[in-house]
């Protein structure tokens, strides 16, 4: 009996301080889902310094409970207790949240991240709450706004709160919250002046002032939709032009009808794939680096794969077409079902690094992603590096002279034979290079090469077949084509209409774009 | 005067070859054949790959405990190379040269309505494990996996709850073949009948294959500005990483808009970095991550499996829906057959119904009585960091499917049994 009484004394001990905020977390960890929600909801009205360990631990997945539903922090594989609780009680289990919950601890982080010293953190938090702010914390947001002294925040902040002011009962403040909104390029805030606009706004004043409003934000949208799809355009075509550009060295200079192109592309992009497990292996410091080390690799791999199937095979088959084009399917065909057989016909994981994932944002409804614009920073690089090679050097030379007329270069004692196999080799480690570009955005599995292989001829057909400005006015502009055409019509039809459209211009100009001058067309 | 013993000699062959097969049909009767009729080739390998080895692991199992009826299961796998009507071929070799009592296969509803006739005329028996878009009722198929009732609609039910964050609107995102296309038919009817307007469901569709989703993940972007969405993906096959990938790096996140998708699993993960794919969700009627006793076994039995056959990526083997499925079917025919004590098809046909099996998902599934399909609970998972998926709501228990779902009109009138020909 005596024990019953203690503990039950103990256990009132312990509710006490529930009233206040230091048993948030034992609080937190014994609710429902559904209470919790309703805290957080409360936390973000009354924000409290004291409280941010306990969010931000819930955030990373780090606050755990154990069987007495007391509250531990987990680090580094210890139980650390929140509040007074002492040891845990069984094994503690991670508290799980759903995507309602995370919604609203965000928005809970960023009310208590509004009382943090540093201003980026401030502005970031203000930023959340444009987007996520509840009416009920308007009262935290009107008192942050006059203690806040930073311009950029209090800008961001006065955003926040015009979101809300939206439905306030004075009209002078819904005037000036409408008018606030006009400034922004957000999305949400077209949302929000068509549903003003929509409601029983009765004050003239403010419904004129909507209007304009929102005519101004549905400019700036305009303008970061615009943008946005010539950027997607812009990437396309930059990945186009890294697919087809070994093509148009394979096929467009030397002529070979190189179906194991795409294979090729898959290739690099499995080098990529080892390159990252041996930096995961050996140096996981710097695994962050391995693209940039999967370069190089991945254009040796490809390069002497390329080599050697031009010594073995390609070139018995030299000036018949039919058989170069079967042989290299079925090198193809081989080199997949090997891929298959060595890795397995799943797709491997390539993770992006962290400076490749994320992106820039450059205006509300406008994100460049870092992968992309690295891409297509890429792309330009290995246009500049394969013109000087084939332009500037002795090898350039060489291809150039034996792709116009073998017989005079062969006469004049190019080594005819080697410059066939570097030129190839040439052809195949750009491909290589391109892989290791395309393992960042996409799959990598064996048939990874497959659905490039016809973009590829395309590109380099449409540019005329031996011409690298060819090559890269018709990538990009498929590129800009294909996405100025999805919007309107969706991918499926798109994609016919373009192919539609190549057929009848090459109908039209066998050539391609750019012609070869001149007599060197045998 | 050549030809006579050019004659003779090609009729003595052939007597040498039939007196050749003699001894081998002999033994073929010791033994019962079941037929594997998934792709190990081409664009659907990635998925259907695992789907033959588990099958294979479940024949082995039934093997070690002394067959059924006293006869070992030999399997005879074909590889139909994820192209349509090569199905139909196989499937016919199958039944006609190989004489197997049983198939298990197929993974589109493509190939799936490429092989039907072949079953249909041959009387054939097809277990598929993966889940469909329903309007399918054929006797001489039995669909272990999930109908629209007991996959699609319980997740966007879940969608428009409290706890799935309340949608409003909804992107429905596919692959352009006839799986999506009937879903999302079906989901468009039931999100009217809730009271969504049209003008809050907006349909796209891409090709098989299909890489560059920069345009369609701006227009769902730009389609949530408009109120709470939800993205449902009935995007199939290699489609996904580049899909999530382009979601990630334009910063959309499980919290702002949610995808539930109905063809990703703990396989199709494997080829994606997840981190930034944490709480996107799937239906499905199992998940590798369920705590309970035989699922444990199950995922051992497999991983185990996997490393002593030396399969590619053994040392992450996962499991998923499609398995599980494949694991039950290939049990619950042995039952059958057994029960029936024979594996004539017709016989076998009529022992299946009622027929149960604990299954890795903890709960007794059912075959029902008259529509071919099993009893399922239905589950949604959110993904994890480690691509895992911890399950975030279920049903309280096994439903029973509807193949013709009552959102499709004319529905209605056709019967709940299976008919040639449907």
């Amino acid at each position: 009996m005596p024990t019953l009484l203690y503990r039950m004394l103990l256990s009132l001990a312990l509710l006490l301080p529930l009233t206040s905020h230091a048993g948030d977390a034992a609080d937190f960890v014994a609710a429902s889902p559904a209470r919790q929600a309703q805290l957080l909801e409360s936390w973000a009205a009354a924000p409290d310094p004291a409280r941010l360990p306990l969010l931000d631990a819930l955030q990373n997945g780090r606050l755990v409970g154990d069987i007495a539903k007391q509250p531990f922090i987990e680090q580094d594989g210890r139980y650390v207790a929140v509040e007074d609780a002492a040891q845990p009680q069984g094994i503690p289990k991670k508290l799980r949240l759903n995507n309602r919950l995370r919604g609203l601890l965000a928005t809970t982080q960023a009310s208590h991240q509004l009382l943090d010293q540093d201003s980026t953190v401030r502005l970031a938090a203000a930023r959340q709450l444009q987007k996520s702010a509840k009416p009920a914390q308007l009262a935290l947001l009107d008192a942050r706004l006059a203690a806040e002294d930073d311009k950029a925040v209090r800008d961001a902040l006065a955003l926040a709160l015009a979101n809300l002011q939206l439905v306030d009962s004075d009209p002078a403040v819904r005037l000036a919250a409408v008018r606030l909104l006009g400034e922004s390029g957000e999305p949400l805030a077209r949302t929000r002046l068509e549903a003003l606009l929509a409601s029983a706004e009765s004050d003239s004043r403010v419904r004129k002032a909507a209007q304009t409003s929102l005519s101004q934000v549905e400019r700036r949208l305009l303008l970061g939709e615009l943008l946005g799809q010539a950027f997607s355009g812009l990437s396309l075509g930059s990945i186009l032009l890294l697919a087809a550009l070994g093509l148009a060295i394979t096929f467009g200079l030397l002529g070979v009808i190189n179906m194991a192109h795409g294979e090729m592309l898959m290739l690099g992009a499995y080098t990529t794939w080892l390159v990252q497990g041996a930096f995961q292996k050996f140096a996981p410091g710097y695994l962050d680096l391995y693209p940039l080390a999967a370069l190089p690799v991945a254009f040796l791999v490809t390069a002497a794969i390329g080599m050697a199937l031009e010594r073995t095979v390609i070139r018995h088959l030299y000036g018949r077409p039919l058989e170069t084009l079967l042989a290299t399917w079925g090198i193809s065909l081989i080199l997949i079902q090997a891929v298959r057989v060595l890795f397995g016909a799943q797709n491997v994981e390539v993770a992006n690094p962290s400076w490749l994932s994320g992106g820039l944002q450059l205006l509300p409804n406008l994100v460049l992603p870092y992968s992309r614009l690295a891409i297509i920073g890429f792309a330009l690089f290995v246009v500049v590096l394969t013109w000087l090679l084939l332009n500037r050097t002795r090898l350039g030379l060489n291809v150039r002279a034996v792709t116009q007329n073998r017989n005079m270069a062969a006469c004049c004692g190019v080594p005819t034979g080697r410059v066939d196999m570097l030129a190839f080799g040439l052809g195949s480690g750009i491909a290589g290079l391109g892989g290791v570009a395309l393992s960042q955005i996409g799959n990598v599995g064996p048939d990874l090469g497959q659905s490039y292989i016809i973009d590829s001829f395309l590109v380099v057909v449409l540019g005329g077949v031996g011409q690298l400005a060819g090559t890269v006015m018709a990538a990009s502009g498929l590129g800009i084509a294909n996405k100025l055409l999805e919007p309107q019509i969706g991918a499926v039809l798109g994609k016919i209409l373009i192919l539609a459209l190549i057929i009848l211009f090459i109908q039209k100009r066998p050539q391609g774009l750019f012609a070869l001058k001149g007599r060197v067309i045998d | 005067m050549k030809r006579r013993p050019l004659l003779k000699s090609a009729f003595a062959a052939s007597a040498l070859m039939l007196s050749g097969l003699f001894p081998f049909t002999v033994q073929a009767a010791e033994t019962i054949k079941v037929g594997i009729l998934h792709s190990l080739s081409g664009t659907m390998a990635i998925s259907e790959t695992s789907l033959k080895d588990m099958a294979l692991m479940t024949i082995e199992e039934i093997n070690a405990k002394g067959g059924v009826n006293g006869k070992q299961l030999e399997a005879v796998v074909v590889d139909p190379a994820s192209n349509w009507p090569l199905f139909a071929e196989k499937a016919r070799q199958l039944l006609t040269q190989d004489k197997v009592d049983v198939v298990f296969g197929c993974w589109t509803s493509v190939s799936r309505k490429s092989v039907l006739p072949v079953f249909e005329e041959l009387n054939g028996l097809l277990f598929y494990p993966v889940q469909y878009e329903g309007e399918e009722l054929s006797p001489n198929v039995f669909y272990t996996g999930a109908a629209p009732n007991q996959q699609a609609i319980p997740a966007v039910e879940y969608l428009m709850s409290e706890d799935g964050g309340s949608a409003q609107r909804f992107f429905l995102l596919g692959t352009d073949y006839v799986y999506p296309r009937t879903t999302n038919k079906i989901l468009r009817a039931y999100l009217k009948s809730k009271g969504v307007a049209d003008k809050d469901i907006e349909e796209v569709y891409t090709p098989f294959g299909h890489s560059d989703y920069q345009t369609i993940v701006a227009n769902i972007k730009k389609f949530s500005a408009g109120g709470k969405t939800a993205v449902i993906s009935t995007v199939n096959g290699d489609s996904n990483v580049p899909f999530y990938k382009e979601l990630a790096s334009q910063g959309i996140a499980a919290t702002d808009v949610p995808v539930v998708a109905f063809s990703v699993g703990e396989e199709e993960l494997r080829g994606i970095d997840t981190k930034p794919l944490v709480g996107h969700l799937a239906a499905w009627n199992y998940f590798q991550s369920l705590e309970n006793p035989a699922n444990s076994e199950f995922v051992n039995k497999w991983q185990a499996y996997a490393k002593a056959k030396n399969l590619p990526g053994a040392a992450k083997a996962v499991t998923n829906d499609p398995m599980e499925a494949t694991y039950v079917g290939i049990h619950m025919w042995a039952q059958a057959v057994e029960k029936a004590g024979s594996t004539s098809v017709d016989k076998v046909r009529e022992a299946l119904a009622g027929q149960s099996f604990e299954a890795p998902s903890g709960y007794t599934l059912t075959m029902d009585k008259t529509n071919h399909h099993l009893h399922k609970p239905v589950m949604i998972g959110e993904v994890q960091e480690d691509g895992q998926f911890s399950v975030v709501w279920q049903t309280e228990g096994p439903l029973r499917a509807q193949p013709w779902s009552p959102f499709i009109p004319g529905n209605d009138k056709k019967a709940d049994y299976a008919v040639k020909g449907n």
